[in-house]
């Protein structure tokens, strides 16, 4: 058995908490993350509050642990969704070519051309704030960017001869698109998945900043950080600990998904 | 040959890897003299290339010299500053590289590129170059030589961009042109014109050539001298007649036999119905299809009727753009035909599902790249597999079974069927290419240039097997390829293509020894005729165009 690459261990390791935190916030946090209590607010990190509280009092862990189930989930979810999307569009697209290809690269291209934020906003304002509202807008918003690549992986990868090869073996082109084009969509498409990880996660914390995010008083680390601001000079663990919350997920899920990449890549396997 | 000092004298040249210590080149020595003409002989890995780049100065980092000395023109290269390198590189020692399509700078024009060296090297005016380069491009050729000055690389063919590779590095009428497999990428014509060239400018110049290929025919026809390369060494030195007729050493041996050469005739089965069988044929690209205007199409095949009968196999032989591989992929199924009808067992495919099916099931192709005709994320095992899905009548275990027994018969039998494409050799990859053809077992293969991306020996064992396995299975073939030496040693029946149309076919005997077609003649003319002499050596013949002849006769005569 070979060892696991060193990404692979630290951005496992990383996530790993991340998914710990969040499976036990959904069941247990050491208080209530919503119960406010002025007598302790604004309260440095101490040994009863081990990462301090906030402005109303409430835990910064048990909020933290709390909104990791929102944050991870809404995100992953979002991107989930629209990988899955994107890709169908981008394979019918390539593979299709012709008016087809080109009624929907103007179409994506359109979207495309709005910023992926205000773009979420417009279907927000549709669709409603709250945390379907989010998946289904920050979803779309981020779906034209994963046909653009599927797409210029499907047209590149056609062009080679175990396309035709494919074809002249009598397989049916939906066969074709599912055995040779799709797994080898898999490289540009993790990269891909992984960087839209950490924008979606931003993005919700944008969108929370704004107001139209996960309402509150449920915790998102988005509106956690958003609500921080005010308070930057005097209880700075309100914004840091969402903060590194965030950026410690967003290096665990680009490390992991380097090394999926190159794991699911049998090129990158002992090469000899 | 007169008592002059070497131009490039190498001596025990030994390079290793800097991180490993592998000797990757191994006390090479060999010189050069001025206009002389040295050929490299050797497969990939041979080294060869790393030894004519040190003669510039150019090996990769990693890779350090060992020992050993590198004499231009009595000076060490190895010694000289980086001032002095630079002075030497493209002054008096030029270089031409193997890939016409990526060694210009496709965004600069060909009249800029051609200047850049001249104004580094040359201290003169502007419009003093500026003729200069017109005389060279007039000299390659070129129609039009002022409109070259302004147009960019992408808009000639690869044989003249070529040319004009060679016309930039000639034009500082260097002492000595490295020439690392300077045609290997252009089909036979074009590549005997781009030698012809070569050697009449250099010969112009007194330069010296050190010639790097794996083509020993081509080698052996223009350079006086030979060196022979085999993983690192230097196997073998000396006249080109001497090391061809008389060759000392096993390699050297093996890379003789591996060229191809004719193998007597074969009575073929007479049958009623052809197993493929094409009428009018016409194929079409369509023109550029913008809002405005619709381009004309482009007419790829004007009307090709071919049959081809059950165990034959018929080598279509054409230069690039002759429309040969538009017709093995519309007989492959691969392009629509504009017009005409494809017959398969007698039954037209276009007519009936059954018919589809069966041809669709029994008609295979073998590809020319084998880096790109294989899914990189399949393991061989499921590679070769996979036409067997279509064969409903299978069952689980004896597609496993065939599996197996496909991949023993291309020699690829232990523990392969695991293995990813990435860790296969190219031939090993071609091997596989070619049992994943006729896994289903098909009576017909089309071939597209299955051999032209590999080295020579490599191409001798898979020709090998693939006559092999033709053989045994008895299924047909249309043989697609550029290398008439390639079809002398396979081929039944040759069909020759120009312009999309048949010029003209016959049997392979009968084309070879008595070409009637000009284009045929002129196809002929390019590659070397082999003879063996016994005793391992081989002698080369060169069958003269009619107008060629002519010529010759024309000087003998007028000498006389």
């Amino acid at each position: 058995m070979k060892r696991p690459a060193p990404n692979a261990i630290v951005g496992g390791t990383l996530i790993g908490i991340v998914l710990a935190a969040a499976g036990t916030g959904a069941l247990w946090t050491p208080y209530d993350p919503l119960k406010l209590s002025f007598r302790a607010k604004l309260a440095a990190p101490s040994s009863v509050h081990w990462l301090g509280t906030d402005e109303f009092g409430r835990d910064v862990l048990s909020r933290l642990m709390a909104g990791a189930t929102t944050s991870v989930w809404v995100s992953l979810v979002t991107v989930s969704f629209a990988v899955v999307l994107g890709t169908l569009i981008g394979l019918l697209s390539g593979y299709m070519r012709g008016w087809v290809d080109r009624v929907i690269m103007a179409f994506n291209d359109a979207l495309l051309a709005f910023p992926g934020i205000l773009l979420a906003l417009g279907l927000l304002a549709v669709v409603g704030a709250n945390k379907y509202g989010i998946i289904v807008a920050l979803g779309i918003a981020y779906t034209p960017s994963v046909a653009r690549i599927v797409r210029g992986a499907v047209l590149s990868l056609r062009e080679r001869e175990f396309i035709a090869a494919s074809r002249v073996m009598g397989n049916s082109e939906a066969f074709t698109m599912a055995r040779h084009i799709l797994p080898n969509c898999i490289a540009p498409l993790t990269v891909l998945a992984t960087s839209m990880f950490g924008y979606v996660l931003l993005a919700e914390s944008a969108l929370s900043f704004l107001g139209l995010g996960v309402p509150p008083p449920a915790p998102t680390w988005g509106n956690m950080l958003a609500g921080s601001r005010p308070y930057i000079g005097q209880a700075v663990w309100l914004g840091v600990f969402p903060g590194l919350a965030i950026s410690l997920t967003l290096l665990g899920i680009n490390l992991l998904g380097d090394a999926a990449r190159d794991k699911l890549d049998p090129r990158m396997r002992g090469a000899r | 040959m007169t008592m002059t000092a070497p131009l490039l004298d190498v001596a025990g040249l030994t390079l290793k890897v800097g991180t490993t210590g592998r000797t990757v080149v191994n006390d090479v020595s060999f010189q050069v003299f001025p206009g002389e003409i040295v050929g490299i002989v050797g497969e990939s890995g041979s080294g060869k290339t790393l030894a004519a780049r040190a003669v510039m100065g150019f090996v990769p980092p990693a890779v350090v010299l060992a020992s050993g000395t590198i004499r231009f023109d009595g000076q060490d290269v190895m010694a000289m500053s980086g001032k002095d390198l630079r002075a030497m590189r493209g002054s008096r020692v030029g270089m031409v590289f193997q890939e016409p399509m990526t060694s210009l700078n496709p965004s600069t024009l060909i009249g800029r590129q051609l200047d850049e060296g001249l104004a580094l090297h040359r201290k003169l005016a502007a419009p003093a170059r500026r003729a200069l380069i017109l005389e060279m491009l007039r000299r390659i050729g070129l129609r039009d030589p002022e409109g070259a000055l302004t147009a960019y690389p992408h808009q000639f063919s690869g044989g003249m961009r070529q040319r004009i590779m060679l016309a930039s590095v000639m034009l500082l009428k260097p002492a000595l042109l490295l020439a690392d497999e300077p045609t290997t990428a252009l089909d036979a014509v074009v590549q005997r014109d781009v030698m012809e060239l070569m050697v009449d400018l250099t010969k112009a110049n007194n330069t010296a050539v050190l010639l790097i290929s794996h083509d020993l025919g081509m080698v052996a026809r223009y350079c006086s001298r030979i060196v022979v390369m085999c993983r690192g060494d230097v196997i073998e030195q000396g006249k080109s007649e001497d090391i061809l007729a008389r060759p000392q050493h096993d390699y050297t041996r093996k890379l003789l036999s591996a060229m191809p050469h004719r193998l007597p005739a074969r009575p073929l089965p007479q049958a009623n119905t052809p197993i493929v069988s094409l009428r009018d044929l016409v194929v079409e690209y369509p023109g550029r299809q913008g809002f405005f205007r619709k381009e004309a199409a482009k007419r790829a095949l004007h009307g090709i009727s071919l049959d081809i009968q059950p165990g034959e196999v018929v080598a279509v032989v054409g230069g690039s753009g002759s429309g040969k591989t538009t017709l093995g992929q519309s007989i492959a199924g691969l392009i629509k035909p504009a017009g005409g009808e494809i017959r398969f067992n007698g039954k037209p495919i276009a007519k009936s599902e059954a018919a589809y099916r069966d041809y669709r099931l029994n008609c295979q192709m073998v590809f020319q790249d084998p880096y790109s005709s294989l899914d990189p994320r399949m393991t061989i095992g499921q590679l070769v597999g996979e036409p067997l899905r279509q064969v409903a009548a299978m069952s689980q275990a004896e597609r496993k079974t065939r599996v197996t027994e496909v991949l023993a018969e291309v020699g690829l039998a232990d523990g392969f069927a695991e293995r990813y494409p990435h860790e296969l050799s190219g031939g090993q990859r071609q091997r596989i290419a070619i049992a994943r053809a006729v896994v289903r077992r098909p009576s017909f293969v089309i071939a597209d240039e299955p051999v032209s991306a590999l080295d020579v020996t490599v191409r001798a064992q898979v020709l090998e097997l693939f006559d092999e396995l033709q053989k045994k299975h008895g299924f047909s073939c249309l043989f697609i390829s550029h290398d008439l030496c390639v079809v002398e040693q396979v081929a039944d029946r040759v069909i020759v293509m120009q312009d999309g149309r048949i010029v003209e076919e016959g049997p392979r005997d009968a084309i070879f020894d008595a070409p009637q077609h000009a284009y045929t003649q002129k196809l002929l003319a390019a590659v070397p005729g082999l003879e063996s002499t016994g005793d391992g050596g081989v002698k080369l013949f060169w069958r003269l165009s009619q107008a060629e002849k002519a010529l010759a006769g024309a000087a003998a005569s007028a000498s006389t």
